[in-house]
């Protein structure tokens, strides 16, 4: 299917001296013997794929939970986690998709059905009876901490009603999926800290980042929906418009995976890539231009943080932390879980839920060993608040609404914006 | 002196020799084959990989040509296991644009050569990184050809029909009859690995020692002017094509890129040389490879290079003396008793790997003249064990080791070679060396050549030379290789004794680390310069490899390895001086 050429990340296998140190990293590999490890799924194994092949030789690259941790640890610049997804694509493209992974997919279109009649989707959904036949029939994990519609109108039939910050100064929006239709109280106490700032905040037409097809192999789906937000924030891109995005994830995806997997490096993906950030990336930016507000209220709390895989990912440190730590009172504590476990799609497959979960341990830990007294807790990408949440029964909000709260915005309790609330 | 009687002595464990007594063994000869080293430790362990279409040959050696398309559609079926079907491209680079092609197209039809011409657009398709500014491209059947299996397959059919096939056995010189100088009648031959010397007596003698066949028809004083055209070649660390690239134009240096188990191979060059026991690559031949490999494949100069290595061509052509390279391609059975009035003696020489068989059956039909004729040859209807597993195809390793779960029994890590293979190859065929290992079951090929496997693979042969103390010690001369590729297949193998078992582990581990040096050195810059550099902190940081117990302990094989295989600049200078 995916022809080669001397850019593929297929490539980087090249790089490989098997020192061994993914494999020791990788949290998949530690929790399950269904998985042999990065080095061995990865570069490895790939020797021994052929790029037209008729039949693949391996599909235990299915268990790789496309965290990423073994690109970050690798010293050699193999891109591990692509080699696998690539080798994941060539399964489907070989065997097709199974039902299940083609609506894990199509999330975007679950969200906007789910979203014309909310109260009924989730009565609908989430009860346990048909959890339990969703698992059986589907194979989607009946415990996973799949979100709730949202009952109070997507995010962006919010955004077109309210009265708008209009200013010199412009920042785009990139929201994402779940917050458009699962988590809009993200989206608003973005609007809200970018317009505090500010900033007039427009909102470019967009769709799925893909990133759910990527991880579950289905490639020329994924390009499609990748090209596609390509031309919607080319003009954005071309006009010089910082595009923000609060789903850290939709960001790594548009910023480079989607180009290093699908093999798509181009200029217009480049330009992209320099005009994509992290919310908190962004945040951070500002501070250190000396633009950003300091007009905090005291948080006095304790709020562990945990470093998001795909937060890693993006190899710009830990913005999140840096800004949240500017707060009086506040006492954000770093964890160094490797990775929720959700990861992506990963955990609401039955067959992996238990790794998932498993994997998420550190994590969990982590978050209780913070104390009774912890009432939310913290990371930059929605999958991983979930699967905090469903780990530790705390309450998961992203970095940006702990630093709307901290300007008076928005009450992280009720996630509402305190001018709304009047 | 122990002594053995025997119809035919064979001297020579490459794929001619051991063609050789596997068809003789089939007629019903009694034989018995010496081979100094291992079994393809000659050229046939050092070749291109590429079983010929005939394609190359066609315009420039059409005789050649047509002996190579009739043995390529025999070992399909007689070697298929060693043989991967990839096809190959005859591509016409934007270099080779003239008269050649036609004449090629035309050539290969007259002599039944399938040849389909086909479009650019489905040549990249197929093999993406081709040189997408060829102008013609021609689908040949070229193949993939595992030497080290073939011949170890073969040899195993010999010896089920009756051969002995003993390696670590070094013709030291003919024998002439008592009171007849003009007969030989056998060879002393030592045996390295005991360090005792056995006398073979043969009705007939068979020198079949490819680019060393000089050496030993000199020992009964006859001249055979054997011209050594050595050849290089690299590997790159993966599979960057799937089909074999041939230049189409009159055969010259680096024209042809073979795909062959992991790796992707460029070669050959191809230099008269006066001794074919000491290979030296020279930094130009590896520049020239590369360059020229750049117009087959654009970009391959830049990729990552695990390994070079040298063989010598055993090219024979009476009363030649021109450049190795338009010395023929045609093999000889020469008959010392016509040619030179020694009798009992038979040398075979020339050919190609491809035709082995046939050069073999050639020589057996000599024999059966002078020996009183047997059965007739049936080589080409025989296949040899092993073949019912069927075509090589790359992931068969993986997707064994994967549905067997045996990835954490793997010793060697980059060719997927695990514990009871590497222990199996080492108790069914005698093993002086983990380099024979190598050659059994691909030990130390990959990427980090041996960096992570050696250690492993020199303590799992301690554990069975302890195991060997304490029992008793098998007939060291049989072979059972049909299987042993197989991470599957090898996990319910019936085991026995290491054979041969002599060095220490220390001694094992020195001589591989040092073999697999040897290769590096010309290939020796960016990322396997990076490897090279971990491998050496593993060795000699970590384990003092340099200055571990028995350091003046020597195997046969050790002086072989610590002779440099690399020419440097400043030699080259020194000797023009
Ligand atoms: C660079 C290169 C690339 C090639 N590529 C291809 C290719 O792609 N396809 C192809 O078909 N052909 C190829 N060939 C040709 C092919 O490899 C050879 O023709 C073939 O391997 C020769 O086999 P052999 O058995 O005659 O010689 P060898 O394999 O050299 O066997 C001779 C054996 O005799 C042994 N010997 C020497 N002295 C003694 C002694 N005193 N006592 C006992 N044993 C002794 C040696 O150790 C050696 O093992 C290539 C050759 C070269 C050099
Ligand atoms: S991406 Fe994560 S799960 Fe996959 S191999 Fe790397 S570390 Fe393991
Ligand atoms: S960490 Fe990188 S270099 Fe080391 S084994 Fe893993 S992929 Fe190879």
């Amino acid at each position: 299917m995916h022809t080669t050429s001397w850019h593929s990340v297929s490539m980087t296998l090249d790089e490989c001296i098997k020192c061994n140190i993914c494999t020791s990293y990788c949290p998949v590999a530690a929790v399950t013997d269904k998985f042999p490890g990065p080095k061995y799924a990865g570069p490895q194994a790939q020797r021994f794929r052929e790029s037209g092949q008729i039949t693949s030789p391996d599909v235990w690259v299915d268990y790789c939970s496309a965290c990423r941790v073994c690109n970050e640890v690798c010293p050699s610049g193999v891109k591990i986690a692509e080699i696998n997804a690539r080798a994941k694509a060539q399964i489907v493209h070989e065997r097709g998709i199974p039902l299940r992974n083609w609506f894990f997919g199509r999330n975007e279109i679950l969200g906007r059905i789910g979203n014309l009649a909310p109260q009924i989707a989730n009565l609908g959904f989430h009860n346990p009876v048909s959890r339990l036949m969703a698992e059986k029939i589907l194979g989607v994990a009946r415990h996973a901490p799949i979100p709730h519609w949202s009952t109070e109108g997507n995010f962006r039939a919010w955004f077109a009603r309210r009265e708008k910050l209009r200013a010199e100064k412009k920042v785009a929006y990139f929201h994402g999926c779940s917050t458009n239709y699962y988590e809009p109280a993200v989206g608003k106490a973005a609007v809200a800290v970018l317009e505090h700032l500010g900033y007039e905040v427009v909102l470019p037409p967009q769709n799925c980042c893909a990133l759910p097809m990527l991880n579950n192999g289905e490639f020329p789906a994924a390009e499609k929906l990748f090209r596609s937000n390509l031309k919607k924030l080319a003009p954005y891109v071309d006009r010089g418009l910082p595009i923000v995005g609060t789903s850290t994830s939709c960001v790594l995806v548009l910023r480079e995976e989607a180009t290093e997997m699908l093999d798509l490096e181009n200029a217009q993906t480049q330009a992209l890539k320099a005009g994509m950030w992290d919310i908190s990336e962004w945040l951070r930016e500002r501070l250190e231009q000396g633009e950003l507000p300091t007009d905090f209220r005291e948080l006095q709390m304790v709020v562990p943080y945990h470093v998001s895989c795909q937060a890693r990912a993006h190899r710009m440190g830990r913005p999140g932390l840096d800004v949240l730590m500017l707060i009086p009172g506040l006492d954000v504590r770093e964890g160094n879980a490797k990775c929720c476990g959700l990861a992506g799609t990963y955990g609401y497959k039955a067959e992996k839920y238990d790794i998932a979960m498993q994997v998420g341990e550190d994590a969990f830990r982590f978050v209780r060993a913070q104390g009774e007294g912890v009432r939310y807790v913290t990371a930059d990408s929605e999958i991983c608040r979930w699967q905090l949440e469903h780990g530790t029964q705390k309450l998961g909000r992203h970095p940006v609404e702990i630093l709307a709260a901290a300007y008076g915005l928005y009450d992280l309790d009720r996630r509402q914006l305190l001018a709304e609330m009047k | 002196m122990p002594k053995i009687e025997t119809d035919l002595l064979v001297i020579g464990g490459g794929a001619t020799g051991v063609g050789v007594a596997w068809d003789a063994a089939l007629r019903g000869f009694r034989t018995v084959l010496v081979e100094k080293r291992d079994l393809t430790h000659g050229t046939t362990g050092r070749y291109h990989g590429l079983l010929h279409s005939g394609g190359r040959y066609v315009v420039k050696d059409p005789h050649s040509a047509e002996e190579c398309i009739r043995e390529n559609r025999i070992l399909r079926k007689t070697h298929a296991h060693c043989i991967e079907d990839t096809g190959g491209f005859f591509v016409v680079t934007p270099e080779d644009v003239n008269a050649y092609p036609d004449q090629f197209q035309a050539a290969c039809k007259n002599l039944g050569i399938p040849c389909e011409e086909i479009s650019l657009r489905a040549a990249l398709q197929r093999e993406p990184l081709m040189n997408p500014r060829a102008a013609r491209v021609f689908v040949v059947p070229d193949g993939a050809a595992d030497s080290f299996q073939a011949t170890h397959s073969t040899a195993q059919a010999a010896q089920i029909a009756g051969a002995q096939i003993l390696n670590y056995h070094e013709v030291v010189a003919l024998i002439p009859a008592e009171g007849d100088p003009a007969r030989v009648v056998g060879a002393r031959v030592r045996d390295v690995a005991r360090g005792e010397d056995v006398e073979i007596r043969a009705a007939l003698t068979i020198n079949a020692a490819g680019a060393w066949a000089g050496v030993i028809a000199r020992t009964a004083g006859v001249t055979v002017n054997v011209i050594p055209g050595k050849g290089t070649m690299l590997a790159a660390n993966h599979r960057l094509i799937n089909t074999v690239l041939n230049r189409c134009k009159m055969p010259d240096d680096g024209d042809i890129i073979v795909p062959i188990h992991t790796v992707t191979v460029i070669g050959t060059t191809d230099e008269k040389v006066q001794d074919p026991e000491h290979l030296t690559i020279e930094p130009w031949e590896v520049e020239l490879l590369l360059r020229e490999g750049d117009k087959l494949i654009p970009g391959i100069s830049q990729a990552r290079f695990v390994r070079a290595w040298a063989g010598v061509r055993p090219l024979y052509q009476e009363h030649y003396a021109g450049a190795s390279r338009d010395a023929t391609r045609d093999f000889v059975v020469l008959d010392h008793a016509a040619r030179d009035g020694v009798a009992g003696l038979l040398t075979i020489i020339g050919g190609k790997w491809t035709t082995f068989r046939l050069m073999a059956e050639k020589t057996v039909d000599k024999a059966c003249e002078q020996l009183g004729a047997r059965k007739p040859c049936s080589t080409a209807e025989t296949p040899v064990p092993g073949v019912e597993h069927g075509h090589y195809w790359l992931g068969h390793r993986l997707r064994e080791v994967e549905q067997n779960h045996l990835q954490s029994e793997l010793v060697c890590e980059c060719e997927l070679v695990t514990r009871a293979m590497l222990e199996n190859a080492a108790r069914n065929n005698p093993t002086l060396t983990l380099d024979d290992l190598r050659r059994d079951v691909r030990l130390g090929m990959g990427p980090c050549q041996g960096g992570f496997c050696t250690y492993r693979a020199a303590g799992i042969l301690h554990e069975l030379q302890v195991q060997n103390s304490q029992s008793k010690i098998q007939d060291p001369n049989t072979w059972h290789v049909a299987d042993l590729q197989s991470p599957a297949r090898n996990a319910k193998l019936e085991i026995g004794n290491w054979k041969l078992g002599v060095g220490t582990p220390n001694l094992l581990l020195r001589d591989f680390l040092q073999e697999r040096w040897k290769g590096l050195l010309p290939i020796l810059w960016g990322r396997q310069l990076k490897q090279e550099r971990l491998d050496e902190l593993i060795y000699l940081a970590l384990m003092n490899a340099d200055h571990l117990p028995d350091e003046d302990a020597v195997s046969p094989m050790s002086d072989f390895y610590s002779r440099r295989g690399i020419s440097t600049t400043a030699d080259t200078e020194a000797r023009d001086a």
